[in-house]
């Protein structure tokens, strides 16, 4: 096929224009919220200007001293972190087994794993809220509101998925290298640290990657099942909106503090994520 | 594949468990209270067996339709769009052009940020008073934008958040989905004079398939559990009461659990339905193929 070459320049312009459009309309709504952030009360309300007019850094520097959001954010850390490690353990032992092993009715609990994913979280917040307060308790201390009760908890959402991202890893990985550790002498743990592990490096990366930031980006079941001490970030973001009155500029702030791990995320993680998202089907 | 079950099972016991706790036992906890009367308002206390009764209230309470309808009409509109458009975002992204790797991470970026954000983001854009989007629709098009006034633009504020939240995601999978599809069926239909629809049709088509409804099916998922943006965008207004926000306003403010279960479940059983189906399809399809 020949193209001329006004077809090419045509061509190139169209690509561009296009790119350039579709970028503009991300990144509009984000510039937006940061110029928000770099506001004061008074320059919001008066006439919409998408122009950054100065480096306003109250905001930030209000959230960021503010003892509360301190709390909040150590919060979202250590639940979304410890609830990465422990889905990246759980699967890989839960996706061995169904990849390896016979067992009865396998394809049902491999389906019922990916259920506990569809359900409405509103539906579960009652049950949840009586477990947390009543069920799950020693003496005084209960489930409810502490940082372990929202890391077992974003496993029900995070297991099904991170199992169904490393199901096509491990069945990839041949079972004969599985013998050959065997025949050489290495038990299940052996297999697992020296066959599976080092091989399915790449998808336990997703795993842990994209548990970690549903967690992090959590909110309903937070905020329905802590009070103060395990609030996690996004609630305070919600806590912003009040009938009374909200400080816009903080919660702009606030918000693009919550944007950085995902933008880290996204910049670092770039390629692990289109072939997370496919579950492991398709490889760039 | 290893017939010694017990360590497969040994394995699996952690995750299952897990899950048992918390995932099938407020599923059944559910069940069984959607089967009974409890208001904590209510003059008596405790639960009360009411049978089938919450199940029939649900079917004549308009509060209820209306919220499966708009959840549905969010749904397919949305998900639509976004087919749509990541389907053209991908086919654009299987060519080379520099800055390609750019444009990528850019596009994709919303796919990561928390949904609360997303409902923080849409907010200030909307709000009345300092948002662009009311003041420049009123003066350019003279248009009155309000979402806590009017229901529909509030439904359609949402569909557009959901388009530019998810189809990045739509996007991805589509263009693994087309860089998998061989050379060969392309060219020998374009060598046998099919025009670019009919290798679309014919040819594309039929190999995305499988990637598309994945797509699909996921999608689906997550836009019919879809609470934390919409609510922080609209706080439950009118024209943005979906099932899931209508199931927390039941349970938690009025505290009508009995009533609030059945809901839940009735809504659980319609997405396992619809996402069952398309389970069937999906795998159906790859077993063709296997053998």
């Amino acid at each position: 096929m020949t193209t001329t070459f006004r077809q090419r320049v045509w061509r190139f312009v169209a690509t561009y224009a296009f790119w350039i459009f579709m970028t503009l309309m991300t990144l509009v709504p984000i510039w937006w919220m940061f110029v928000v952030s770099m506001r004061s009360r008074v320059e919001l309300f008066a006439r919409p200007n998408l122009a950054l007019s100065r480096f306003f850094i109250e905001n930030y520097s209000n959230v960021l001293t503010d003892s509360t959001f301190q709390r909040y954010m150590t919060n979202s850390v250590v639940v979304s972190t410890s609830n990465a490690l422990l889905v990246m353990a759980l699967a890989l032992l839960a996706t061995y087994a169904l990849s390896r092993y016979k067992l009865t009715g396998r394809d049902n609990i491999f389906f019922w794993l990916i259920t506990n994913r569809m359900a409405p979280p509103a539906a579960f917040l009652l049950p949840l809220y009586i477990m947390f307060t009543r069920t799950f308790r020693i003496g005084d201390w209960t489930l409810y509101d502490t940082q372990i009760g929202l890391i077992l908890l974003y496993c029900v959402f995070n297991l099904p998925f991170a199992i169904w991202l490393l199901k096509g890893v491990v069945d990839g990985i041949p079972i004969e290298l599985d013998d050959a550790a065997m025949i050489d002498g290495a038990g299940l743990a052996g297999v697992l640290r020296h066959v599976i592990i080092p091989l399915a490096a790449p998808g336990l990366a997703v795993t842990g990657i994209l548990s970690w930031v549903f967690a992090w980006n959590e909110y309903l079941f937070a905020a329905n099942l802590t009070s103060v001490n395990a609030r996690t970030i996004t609630t305070g973001l919600a806590e912003f909106v009040t009938v009374t009155g909200t400080n816009w500029g903080e919660l702009a702030a606030m918000s693009m503090i919550t944007l950085i791990p995902s933008a880290v995320i996204v910049i670092l993680a770039q390629r692990y994520i289109v072939m997370g998202l496919t579950f492991g089907a398709v490889k760039e | 594949m290893y017939t010694n079950s017990r360590t497969g099972w040994l394995l699996l016991s952690p995750t299952l468990l897990v899950l048992i706790i918390f995932g099938f036992l407020p599923f059944l906890y559910v069940l069984f209270v959607g089967f009974n009367e409890w208001n904590i308002f209510a003059a008596e206390e405790g639960l009360r067996f009411s049978g089938l009764d919450n199940y029939r209230r649900l079917v004549f309470d308009d509060d209820f339709t209306t919220s499966v309808q708009l959840t549905l009409k969010f749904a397919t509109f949305a998900i639509l769009s976004e087919l749509v458009l990541g389907f053209i975002l991908a086919q654009m992204l299987t060519r080379n052009f520099p800055g390609k790797s750019l444009f990528r991470i850019i596009h994709t970026f919303p796919l990561m940020v928390a949904p609360i954000a997303v409902g923080a983001i849409w907010r200030l854009l909307v709000i009345p008073g300092f948002g662009p989007a009311p003041f420049f629709l009123d003066r350019w098009f003279d248009l009155t934008y309000q979402i806590g006034s009017y229901p529909d633009q509030a439904l359609w504020t949402s569909v557009i958040m959901d388009v530019w939240h998810w189809t990045p995601f739509v996007t991805l999978t589509m263009l693994a989905g087309l860089t998998a599809i061989p050379k060969e069926p392309v060219e020998q239909a374009k060598v046998d004079g099919a025009n670019r629809f009919q290798v679309f049709w014919y040819v594309t088509l039929p190999f995305l398939r499988p990637v598309l409804l994945t797509t699909v099916f996921i999608r689906i998922m997550d836009a019919i559990r879809t609470v934390d943006e919409v609510w922080m965008l609209a706080g439950g207004g009118p024209g943005t009461r979906f099932t899931g926000i209508y199931i927390w306003r039941v349970v938690f403010p009025r505290t009508d659990y009995g009533y609030g279960s059945s809901i839940s479940l009735i809504t659980l059983y319609l997405t396992i339905v619809l996402c069952w189906l398309l389970f069937i399809a999906i795998s159906g399809r790859r077993k063709g193929e296997v053998e």
